[in-house]
């Protein structure tokens, strides 16, 4: 691969900067392909985590005393560099949540209680459980229909579908952004006009594209953007939920507790503002100035540059994957990014997986998460490496090294 | 009755074969080649009150009491976990039911296989070990 003699940037220097990337497992370098399931730490993230509980950890908003205040400082400074990232409009339309799931869940709390019985939501046939799940239950709860914009056998949403689907009936969409599974870039601006066209709002499930390219919330006209942190170089357990702040506003609150009122009586009890309304009890609060530091970090990155690189792994990965006889990859999307799936035939994705792992390499196996997308493929799973742009063509080379001996051990 | 050898000289038994293995990929290759060989399980028995289900692999297991032992059948989808299942019943096959109920099968985390084990891992394997002590001890009940 001459073309990528000249990385658009330094990939060797990028990982000097995630120490978990430089280590061996089982007595091999470690080769790092599950990306699509969480990402690695770079160092600034790390000493965030440390400086944040020896110097700086006390609880936040209510305090008068010093550490408090900067604990304060530092998450606020946090939420405000996430928001100018997203170019959203304000810093109230940056909600802390737990992640994605978290976030998702939220909206189908808060804003599903604003929905009438015989009102619909539509999500597409790619979706991950915690984009089916949630409103499913919902659905039950208040009489709502939801419907599943079907998708090609390349892993395209079908754009006629969608159309056909929508009414005035249509509430709310909520799609992923990019497929944790196939790696299909959805056309999700065009998706989110045609929504509000029939007067429905839009949630994005940003899981799979925060990593992967920069996002502009204004730009798209989103309702709602959903992500984790710690898919983005941040922490587990701290996600963003943006949502449009007039919407944000009409949304009844999610959970009672400390942090979310203005006053409690026992007669009646009235809610603070936003964003503080949808946060209630303690935060994650180093989870929330840690992802501050990991979207520092991201903003040192040049993400068009990072687009190519990574599409350039997924290429390459697949046409070397594609020599193997009887190997299958799963979703062929003309927009496609990050990610290769791939099941073999006779062979199950989990042996496959196992002595990939035993090689050193970490990759993905089963249905992640998506089960309803394995039935339309009629398969039990597949084997998914999920790329970030530290990782490397030569990495692809062991990897295929370390597949050919697997199948071959597996004959 | 046919008699057994002792549940722990097994164990001991393949603790001592797989001490000959170098490194990770020999492990493997003879799970493989034990998963090979493992009797392939009746199809009328892949029944649905058979199936232990796991997030990665399936699991049937065909259990029954003959002359005083337990005898266990079993298949998988995938290849590896077969081998384990070769391991488990090379080591539980023809045993008492109290004795499989009681034993803690030490050999495994020996070996190196505790993490096929693991909860997390949601393989069937941990299913079927649980399903192995339950069938034998619902056969000590029917005593």
């Amino acid at each position: 691969m001459s073309a990528l003699q000249n990385l658009p940037f330094n990939v060797r220097e990028i990982r000097e900067q995630f120490p978990a990337l430089r280590q061996q497992v089982y007595g091999k370098n470690l080769i790092y392909f599950d990306n699509g399931a969480t990402s690695q730490k770079p160092q600034l993230v790390l000493d965030a985590i440390n400086h944040y509980y020896s110097k700086e950890n006390a609880n936040i908003h209510r305090g008068v005393h010093y550490l408090s205040q900067r604990a304060t400082t530092e998450y606020e400074a946090a939420r405000t560099r996430i928001q100018k990232r997203l170019n959203a409009k304000s810093s109230n339309e940056i909600i802390f949540t737990k992640g994605t799931t978290d976030g998702i869940n939220l909206v189908a709390s808060s804003f599903g209680n604003m929905l009438q019985a015989g009102d619909e939501i539509i999500i597409s046939a790619m979706e991950h459980h915690s984009n089916i799940v949630p409103w499913q239950m919902l659905c039950e709860r208040k009489g709502l229909f939801l419907r599943v914009i079907p998708i090609n056998f390349e892993g395209e949403i079908l754009q006629d579908e969608y159309e056909k689907l929508l009414s005035k009936k249509t509430k709310l969409v909520a799609i992923t952004h990019i497929s944790n599974t196939l790696g299909t870039v959805n056309p999700i601006k065009e998706m989110i006009a045609k929504a509000h066209n029939v007067g429905a709002k839009f949630l994005v499930d940003g899981a799979q594209s925060i990593q992967h390219m920069s996002i502009d919330v204004r730009d798209l006209n989103c309702d709602f953007f959903v992500f984790s942190g710690h898919k983005v170089f941040g922490p587990t357990g701290i996600g963003v939920l943006y949502g449009k702040e007039d919407l944000l506003d009409q949304m009844p609150p999610y959970q009672g507790g400390g942090d979310m009122i203005a006053k409690v009586t026992f007669e009646r009890t009235t809610y603070n503002e936003l964003p503080y309304k949808f946060e209630a009890g303690t935060p994650h609060i180093a989870g929330g100035i840690c992802l501050g530091k990991a979207f520092e970090y991201i903003e040192s990155i040049d993400f068009k540059a990072v687009e190519v690189h990574e599409r350039a792994l997924a290429d390459y990965a697949s046409q070397v994957l594609e020599t193997f006889e009887g190997l299958t990859i799963i979703g062929d999307a003309k927009n496609k990014t990050s990610v290769v799936s791939f099941s073999l035939k006779d062979l199950h994705p989990f042996d496959i997986g196992t002595l990939l792992d035993k090689q050193g390499i970490a990759v993905r196996t089963g249905h992640h998460c998506t089960q309803p997308l394995m039935d339309f493929y009629k398969i039990p799973g597949t084997v998914r490496a999920s790329f970030a742009f530290y990782n490397t063509i030569e990495e692809i080379d062991a990897f295929v090294i370390a597949l050919e001996r697997s199948l071959n051990m597996l004959k | 009755m046919e008699t057994s050898m002792d549940i722990n000289k097994i164990q001991e038994e393949i603790i001592s074969e797989f001490e000959m293995f170098d490194d990770w990929m020999e492990k493997y290759e003879y799970l493989i080649e034990l998963g090979k060989d493992l009797p392939i399980i009746a199809e009328e028995l892949k029944t649905e009150d058979r199936l232990i289900e796991g997030c990665q692999s399936r699991v049937w297991l065909n259990a029954a009491l003959i002359d005083g032992g337990m005898s266990f059948s079993a298949d998988s989808d995938a290849i590896i976990t077969k081998g384990i299942i070769g391991l488990l019943i090379r080591v539980m096959n023809h045993q008492k039911p109290e004795i499989i109920a009681s034993n803690d099968l030490f050999f495994i985390k020996e070996i190196g296989l505790q993490e096929h084990l693991s909860p997390s891992r949601s393989n069937g394997l941990l299913g079927m070990v649980k399903r192995m002590k339950l069938e034998a001890i619902k056969s000590l009940n029917k005593k």
